[in-house]
C-alpha cells in the first residue's frame, strides 16, 4: 500500500468523521445512530417477506408518480384516434384514452404502468404471506400485538387501493368490477343506498366527480395512510426488537441474536430490495398484465366471460359466486340483498377473525406475558390447526372465484363446480383442523422421541446430558 | 451585599472552570494512546481480493445494463421496445443487488452479535405519568361533569366537520335509485339509434336495445331483447299482453351486481343445460327469458326486470309502460316501489 493510498483513506475518514459531526451538530442523534447501526436482525428466510412488501411498495409510488403524469381521470366522452388500430373511432373516456396512450404514446410508459400493475400483485402477495408467517410463528403475541393490527390495517388498505387502481382505468373490467363494488355497497343493510350515493354522487355509473374521488384516493389519501401507518410498524418493529426463533442456547427471551444493521445487514438488505426491482421491472417489461387495449372501453351494457381480476380480489369474487340466491325479506321488504353476504360480510368476517386473534389467543391459552422467541408451527396445535382451517376456507372460497375460467377454458360445468365448492366451503376447514392438528401433535411427538434418543445416546457414551 | 455575594458567584464559576480546565487536560494526556489504537469495533478480518474482483465486474455489469437502458429508450420506433427496456433495467437492477450481495455475504463482517432486548416496561416512568395527570386534575372539582361537557363539545364539533361530507351525493334521497328512462310510447333503438323492428327480430339470438333520444350509460336504459315462439313463453298471466310477437325484453343490467347480462345460453351452450337462459358473466345469475326473467341459478335474489313492449303501426316496438321492478342491483327495501321515469327523460 502507497502513502498516497494511505492518505486518501484518511481523507475519506476525515469526511466521514465530518458528515457524522454536521449531522450530530444539528440533530444531537449520533449516540441513536451509533445505536441503530448495531441493531442486530435475527436471520431467517421468512423475516424478509414483510422487506419484499416495503421494497414493492416502494416502487409502487415510484412507477405511480410517474403514471400520474400521464394520466387523466376524467370521465368525458372522447372518440379514439391514437396508434392502436383496433381501437379506432370507438367512444370512450379520457381516462380510458389516457391510460391506452400511456402505455401506446409515452415512451417507457407501458413498462412503468406494467411494473406498477405487477408491484402491486406482488405487494399483497409479500403482505399476506408475510401474515401467514406472523400467524404461524405466534410473533403476534405481546409486545407486538399492535404491530400486528398496524400490519392487517395496511392489508386492508393495500385491498382498497389496488382495486381502486385497476378500477381508474376505466377499461371494461374496471367497469365490472366497479359495478360489483356498488352492488356491495348498495347491499349493506339500512344505508346501504345513501353510502352508494354519497361515494358515487347517484345512481352508477355515478357522476364524473367520482372519478376525481376515486383518483385522489388512490394516488394521495390511500399511499399517505398506507405509508404512515407503514412508518409506525418499522418505528414499532425497532422499539421492540425482532422476534427470533429458539436456535441455540444464545438466542432467549432476553438475548436477541443477529446480524447487525451496519456493516452486514445492511448489503443484504439492499440486495434484496434490488432484486425486488429486477423481478418487477423484469415482469413489467416481459410479462403482460392487463392488456387494457384488449379489453376495451367499458359501457355498462357490456360485458365479457370468463374475466377475472387481480388475484386479491379472487377471494371475494368467489364468495358472491357461492352464496345461493336469496335476499332477506319480511314479505315484499327487501331487508339484505345478496351481495351483502359475499361482498361484505364475508371479508369482514375474515378481518374480525385476523384482528381478533391476539386477544382471543390470550384468553383461551390465558397466556398474558411477553414473548420474543417464536413458534415453530408445530409447538402450538391449536393455533396451527385453527389458522390452517381459516386458510382453507378464504383458499377454497377463492379457487371458487376462478371457477368461470376453468368453465371456459376447461369446459367443465359450472354449475357443478359451484355445488362442489359449496360442500368444500365446510367440510374443507373441518379438515385441515383436524388434519393439522394431528400433524402438529405427531412432530411434537417425533421431537421428543429424537431428544429421547440423543439423551440416551450421550448416556450410552457415557456423557452427562447437559442441563437446560 | 449583592455586589459581595456577585463576586462569590464569579469566584465559583472561575474555581469550576479551573478543575473543568485542568480535568480536560489531564484527561487529554492519558487518551491520547488511545485515539492512536482504537479498540475496534468491526471484527478484522481477511482481504478478499478475488471477491473485489467480482463486485467490481457486477457494478459495471450494472452500469451497462442502466447505460443500455439509456440507449433503447432513445432509439425511438423501436419494435419490443417495452421488452428491452424492462430487460435492461432489471438486469442493471439484478447485478446491483448481486454485487451488494457479494459485498454481504465476503467482504463485510456477518458475524451474529447479540444483542439485549429492550426493558419490557419502565414502572417509575409510567407512574410519573400516571401520578403527572392525575395531580394536574387536582383544582377540577366537578370532573364528570366537565368530562361531559367536553364530551359534547368535541362530538358536537366533530359531526359539524363531518356535515359537509354529505355534499358528496344525495344523502337521503334515494328516488333517483328507481328512476329509468322509459314510459309508455318510448322506442326501443340500437346502438346507432336505429330502431327495432319486430320482423328484424330472429329467434336463436339475443339483442341490446336503448332508450329513444337518453343516455346510454344510465342503469335503466339497457334491455335484452329475445325473440321466442309465442307458444315457448310462460309469461305470469299479468305479462301476457307484454310481448308482441313472442318478442320479450328485459333490463340488461343483473339485479345481482350491476354487470351486463351478456350471454345467451342458446345455443351455444351444452344441451344439459336446460332450456334458453340469460346469464350474467360476472357471477353467473341465470335468468329464464320465457318466465318472466325468473331466477334459475347463481346468486341473483330477485327477476330480471321485465319491460312490456308493443308494435306501433310502422312495425318498430315500443315500451308499453315502465319495468315490471326496480332496475339494477338490489338494496334496502328496493321492491316496495315500481321504478318511475326519470325527470330529465
Amino acid at each position: 500500500m502507497g502513502r498516497a493510498h494511505a492518505q486518501a483513506e484518511h481523507g475519506a475518514v476525515d469526511v466521514i468523521r465530518g458528515v457524522v459531526r454536521f449531522v450530530d451538530e444539528r440533530s444531537g442523534t449520533a449516540p441513536f445512530l451509533k445505536k441503530a447501526l448495531r441493531y442486530v436482525f435475527p436471520d431467517n428466510w421468512s423475516f424478509l417477506l414483510g422487506e419484499v412488501a416495503l421494497y414493492s411498495f416502494v416502487i409502487l409510488v415510484g412507477t405511480g408518480i410517474y403514471l400520474t403524469l400521464f394520466f387523466e381521470p376524467s370521465t368525458a366522452s372522447t372518440y379514439y384516434t391514437g396508434t392502436y388500430a383496433p381501437l379506432h373511432g370507438h367512444e370512450m373516456s379520457v381516462a380510458y384514452r389516457s391510460a391506452v396512450d400511456l402505455s401506446f404514446k409515452v415512451r417507457a410508459g407501458l413498462l412503468m404502468r406494467q411494473t406498477h400493475h405487477w408491484a402491486a400483485d406482488v405487494f399483497i402477495a409479500a403482505i399476506v404471506l408475510h401474515m401467514l408467517r406472523i400467524f404461524f410463528t405466534g410473533a403476534f403475541r405481546k409486545p407486538r400485538d399492535l404491530t400486528y393490527y398496524i400490519g392487517v390495517t395496511m392489508l386492508l388498505l393495500a385491498l382498497l387501493e389496488g382495486y381502486l387502481g385497476y378500477s381508474l382505468v376505466d377499461d371494461l373490467l374496471s367497469g365490472m368490477g366497479l359495478a360489483i363494488g356498488y352492488s356491495v355497497a348498495m347491499s349493506i343493510p339500512f344505508f346501504g343506498a345513501n353510502l352508494a350515493a354519497l361515494i358515487w354522487g347517484g345512481p352508477f355509473p355515478g357522476k364524473p366527480e367520482f372519478w376525481s374521488r376515486m383518483f385522489v384516493a388512490h394516488v394521495f389519501l390511500l399511499p399517505v395512510l398506507i405509508g404512515t401507518l407503514l412508518a409506525l410498524h418499522l418505528f414499532l418493529v425497532a422499539a421492540r426488537h425482532h422476534t427470533q426463533f429458539r436456535e441455540s442456547r444464545r438466542t432467549t427471551e432476553k438475548t436477541v441474536v443477529g446480524i447487525p444493521a451496519f456493516p452486514g445487514y445492511a448489503p443484504r438488505s439492499l440486495a434484496l430490495f434490488c432484486s425486488v426491482a429486477a423481478v418487477l421491472f423484469l415482469l413489467g417489461g416481459l410479462v403482460q398484465i392487463n392488456p387494457i387495449w384488449l379489453w376495451g372501453p367499458y359501457h355498462i351494457s357490456q360485458g365479457t366471460n370468463g374475466a377475472q381480476p387481480d388475484w386479491y380480489l379472487g377471494w371475494l369474487i368467489g364468495a358472491l359466486r357461492l352464496v345461493p340466491n336469496f335476499d332477506v325479506t319480511i314479505g315484499n321488504y327487501t331487508l339484505i340483498p345478496n351481495p351483502f353476504w359475499g361482498g361484505a360480510l364475508f371479508p369482514l368476517i375474515v378481518f374480525a377473525i385476523l384482528y381478533l386473534t391476539p386477544s382471543l389467543e390470550r384468553r383461551f391459552t390465558g397466556e398474558y406475558g411477553f414473548h420474543h422467541l417464536l413458534d415453530r408451527p408445530r409447538d402450538a396445535a391449536w393455533r396451527t390447526a385453527l389458522g390452517a382451517a381459516l386458510f382453507a376456507w378464504v383458499f377454497v372460497i377463492f379457487l371458487a372465484g376462478a371457477s368461470d375460467r376453468v368453465f371456459v377454458s376447461f369446459g367443465v360445468s359450472y354449475q357443478a363446480q359451484i355445488w362442489v365448492y359449496r360442500v368444500l366451503v365446510f367440510a374443507l376447514p373441518v379438515a385441515a383442523l383436524v388434519v393439522t392438528r394431528r400433524w402438529c401433535l405427531a412432530l411434537q411427538e417425533s421431537d421428543r422421541i429424537h431428544r429421547r434418543r440423543e439423551l440416551a445416546e450421550a448416556e450410552a457414551r457415557g456423557e452427562l446430558p447437559q442441563a437446560e | 451585599m449583592s455586589g459581595d455575594r456577585e463576586e462569590g458567584a464569579q469566584l465559583n464559576a472561575l474555581k469550576r472552570w479551573a478543575i473543568a480546565a485542568g480535568v480536560l487536560l489531564l484527561g487529554r494526556k492519558r487518551r491520547r494512546p488511545l485515539v492512536a489504537e482504537p479498540e475496534r469495533l468491526v471484527e478484522a478480518g481477511q482481504p478478499d481480493p478475488r471477491a473485489e474482483w467480482l463486485v467490481l465486474a457486477l457494478l459495471l455489469g450494472a452500469a451497462c445494463a442502466a447505460a443500455g437502458f439509456i440507449a433503447v429508450y432513445s432509439f425511438n420506433h423501436l419494435e419490443h421496445q417495452t421488452q428491452y427496456l424492462g430487460l435492461a433495467l432489471g438486469l442493471a437492477f439484478a447485478l446491483l443487488g448481486a454485487a451488494l450481495g457479494v459485498i454481504g455475504k465476503r467482504l463485510v463482517d456477518d458475524e451474529e452479535h447479540e444483542e439485549e432486548y429492550p426493558l419490557p416496561r419502565h414502572p417509575e416512568a409510567e407512574e410519573e405519568i400516571a401520578q403527572l395527570v392525575q395531580e394536574s386534575g387536582d383544582r377540577f372539582t366537578r370532573k364528570r361533569l366537565l368530562l361531559a361537557g367536553g364530551g359534547t363539545a368535541v362530538g358536537a364539533l366533530g359531526a359539524a366537520l363531518v356535515v359537509p361530507a354529505l355534499s358528496l351525493g344525495p344523502f337521503l334521497d334515494t328516488d333517483p335509485f328507481y328512476e329509468t328512462p322509459w314510459r309508455r310510447g318510448r322506442r326501443l333503438v340500437d346502438e346507432a339509434g336505429k330502431p327495432f323492428l319486430l320482423d328484424e327480430i330472429e329467434t336463436e339470438t339475443f339483442y341490446t336495445a336503448y332508450a329513444d333520444r337518453a343516455s346510454k350509460e344510465e342503469l335503466g336504459s339497457p334491455l335484452v331483447v329475445v325473440r321466442f315462439e309465442p307458444s315457448q313463453l310462460h309469461l305470469p298471466s299479468q305479462r301476457r299482453d307484454w310481448a308482441p310477437g313472442g318478442v320479450v325484453a328485459y333490463s340488461k343490467i343483473c339485479t345481482h351486481a350491476g354487470c351486463a347480462v351478456a350471454l345467451y345460453r342458446k345455443p351455444t351452450f351444452p344441451p344439459v343445460e336446460p332450456g334458453p337462459a340469460l346469464v350474467c358473466p360476472c357471477h353467473y345469475s341465470t335468468f329464464d327469458p320465457t318466465r318472466g326473467g325468473n331466477v334459475i341459478f347463481g346468486p341473483a335474489g330477485r327477476p330480471l326486470p321485465q319491460l312490456p313492449l308493443y308494435v306501433d303501426p310502422s312495425g318498430a316496438l315500443r315500451a308499453r309502460g315502465n319495468f315490471s321492478g326496480p332496475v339494477g342491483p338490489s338494496w334496502w327495501g328496493v321492491r316496495m316501489r315500481k321504478p318511475s321515469t326519470g325527470p330529465s327523460t
